[in-house]
């Protein structure tokens, strides 16, 4: 494999598993404060794509990108509302049926909406064949906008939740629900938020991807997948796992293609998520004492 | 016996749909009604599988999938160019290969529907074994998203391979011929008996499950639904139980794609989809989780609606509608809404209405 060949399997990597990393983080953040896995994530990241789109016919890329992550933070509010909140201590399985059911109705409402076509906003800078040099491989502009945008997203999440007292009170609400309520926080509302919050990088992280992997209303089970690998993987609720995690399944995806068909690509990712659930469920990162906090 | 005289009145129904819809001259519902009940044997096995042993599988579609696909596989791609090899020569001389000469003219020689329909089974039930084994140690999410995980690689496996038609699935597969003069089918003149096929498979599906939820094993398993430790504690082997029932049911839903991929005369990826397994767990989820009966009933109701496309495109929008209605409302099934009780409180006592129900 030549340099630039290899460079270039490197940056899709990093790409993907950038959009991986932000789509588990999206997982830990309802996970943390819930203990439920959000079936409906991956449909977070397709209604920020495809809203975005549909408005911007009508205003500046900039602005229907900001007014699609706002719609869908409302959005995950609403599902919170009205089919998580008022549930007195369901049952696991109960919250995984609701999640998935979710997932279901969004996706069906997308595609009732905007049909089976597939779609993709424009290139932030430049087109389809502008080009950036790196160590001798060309790499999309568009690759530097998710990375960045990915890796921005994770630092200001760190610092929200170190620094700001709505942070420190959701992580209050993760460690230990019952104390953070004797304390007077509205856990209740706090779980709102982090609806909220996980819609708005899922949405987020759905427009800047759309240029390079284009948007379509089934596009959510398969990012859900890999995104609970990820979180999985990185160790269930832990950020930087997620990065890390996200990264490693991401390039181990690309050069994969070098070996396996393309037909294959997503059994491979799967096959790792089962391997892992296996031999090691409390992730790479994560310690044996989460692992028996998450098993349910 | 008990159990099988408990499905007899059942077995009268059936008659009387049939004498019903040739007196009213709508016998194309029987095309459906055989397809349902062929979805609905799935459907029971997975009903055992969740509402008994309380283990959630999000990738039975991918079984059904395995029975029908190898099925249609052996008994439609012709083994002509692997004549000489010896593992064909062997299924030669155990009579399980059939030759002849297709429409064309051309030479074919596949495997006999009946070898096949056992190696589909037993290969639905050798895979269930292994993915069961690590699968069936995980609890809660985990399980949910590996047998997801799982379902989605059939699916994909179906797309990927040649030999499995890729995206357009395999097509014109040959009747399956039971005893001579019995054979499935979807010929037209054959739909009466077909029907008849079906749901006698399917009651003698009933029959099994019902004798096993009320024997040592069904109790073990509501053991452990309850408590998976205490049930350990008392002595249950639960990882034997929750395998040996995973396995079963996956055996069902291996037996029922075999059955509805002759009949339909082909199978396509849609079938191994993983809409199609939440579907079939939306079903048992309507029908109580733990109530055979239920599954049975909502199985063959709601199948029979979505194949005469009452729900037209809504149809997997209304699935998922179901879902959460029944999960947020009556999360032990539609049966389970005890309809005197809401009636009274509704005229009886109005304030108290609140406090009714599952909220």
């Amino acid at each position: 494999m030549t340099t630039e060949l290899f460079i270039q399997y490197l940056m899709a990597g990093i790409t993907y598993g950038s959009i991986y990393a932000i789509v588990a983080i999206g997982f830990n953040i309802i996970y943390n404060t819930t203990g439920i896995i959000n079936f409906a994530q991956g449909e977070f990241v397709m209604f920020g794509g495809m809203i975005a789109i549909s408005l911007l016919q009508y205003m500046p890329l900039p602005l229907a990108i900001a007014l699609s992550v706002a719609i869908t933070m409302l959005l995950g509010a609403l599902i919170e509302i009205c089919f998580i909140r008022w549930l007195k201590s369901p049952s696991v399985l109960r919250m995984i049926i609701i999640t998935i059911g979710v997932s279901i109705i969004s996706r069906e409402v997308a595609v009732h909406i905007w049909g089976e076509s597939i779609r993709s906003l424009p290139y932030f800078v430049g087109n389809e064949i502008s080009s950036i040099p790196v160590f001798g491989a060309r790499i999309s502009p568009q690759v530097l906008w998710v990375v960045a945008a990915s890796g921005l997203m994770v630092i200001s999440l760190g610092i929200f939740f170190k620094t700001t007292s709505v942070g420190r009170e959701m992580r209050a609400c993760a460690s230990n629900r019952k104390a953070a309520t004797l304390c007077g926080i509205n856990t209740q509302n706090m779980v709102t938020l982090s609806f909220v919050l996980s819609a708005g990088i899922g949405a987020l992280a759905g427009c800047v991807m759309s240029p390079i992997t284009y948007s379509q209303y089934d596009m959510g089970t398969g990012l859900a997948i890999k995104g609970f690998t990820v979180a999985i993987l990185g160790g269930l609720g832990s950020s930087g796992g997620a990065v890390a995690a996200g990264l490693l399944l991401g390039i181990i995806e690309a050069f994969s293609v070098s070996v396996v068909p393309l037909a294959f690509q997503d059994a491979i990712s799967i096959a790792i998520l089962l391997i892992i659930l296996f031999v090691r469920p409390q992730g790479l990162f994560g310690s044996k004492e989460a692992a028996g906090l998450s098993e349910v | 016996m008990k159990k099988l005289l408990s499905v007899l009145p059942l077995f009268g129904v059936v008659i009387g749909i049939h004498l019903l819809t040739s007196a009213t001259d709508t016998m194309y519902y029987l095309t459906q009604m055989t397809m349902s009940a062929y979805y609905s044997l799935l459907i029971i096995g997975l009903c055992v599988l969740m509402g008994y042993a309380g283990q959630i599988s999000l990738g039975h579609a991918g079984f059904f999938a395995i029975g029908g696909y190898l099925s249609a596989a052996l008994t439609t791609n012709s083994l002509t160019s692997y004549q000489e090899s010896t593992l064909v020569r062997m299924l030669d001389s155990m009579g399980m290969l059939l030759s002849g000469n297709n429409l064309y003219g051309e030479a074919f020689l596949v495997v006999t529907p009946w070898a096949a329909c056992i190696i589909a089974v037993l290969t639905a039930a050798l895979i269930a074994v292994i993915i069961g084994i690590p699968v069936l140690k995980l609890k809660g999410h985990y399980l949910a998203m590996a047998t997801l995980g799982f379902g989605i690689i059939i699916y994909r496996v179906t797309l990927a391979l040649e030999y499995f038609g890729e995206a357009d699935g395999i097509s014109e597969v040959p009747p399956f011929v039971l005893l001579p003069g019995l054979s499935v089918s979807g010929d037209f003149s054959a739909r009466v008996q077909n029907y008849y096929i079906a749901w006698i498979l399917l009651l003698l599906g009933m029959v099994l499950l019902l004798n096993l939820i009320d024997s040592r094993v069904g109790r073990a398993l509501r053991g452990i639904h309850g408590s998976d430790e205490a049930a350990e504690a008392m002595g249950v082997n639960t990882s034997r139980f929750k395998l040996q029932t995973f396995v079963l049911s996956a055996v069902f839903a291996a037996i029922a794609g075999v059955f509805l991929t002759h009949y339909n005369g082909g199978i396509g990826p849609s079938e191994a989809g993983v809409m199609k397994s939440v579907r079939y767990v939306a079903i048992v989820a309507v029908g109580g989780m733990a109530n055979l009966w239920g599954a049975l009933l909502m199985g063959i109701v709601l199948n029979f609606l979505s194949m005469r496309g009452v729900f037209g495109s809504y149809d997997d929008a209304v699935f998922g509608l179901i879902l959460i209605l029944i999960m947020l409302f009556a999360p032990n099934g539609i049966l389970s809404i005890n309809i005197r009780y809401r009636l009274k409180q509704l005229f009886g006592r109005g304030q108290d209405e609140e406090e009714g129900g599952q909220r």
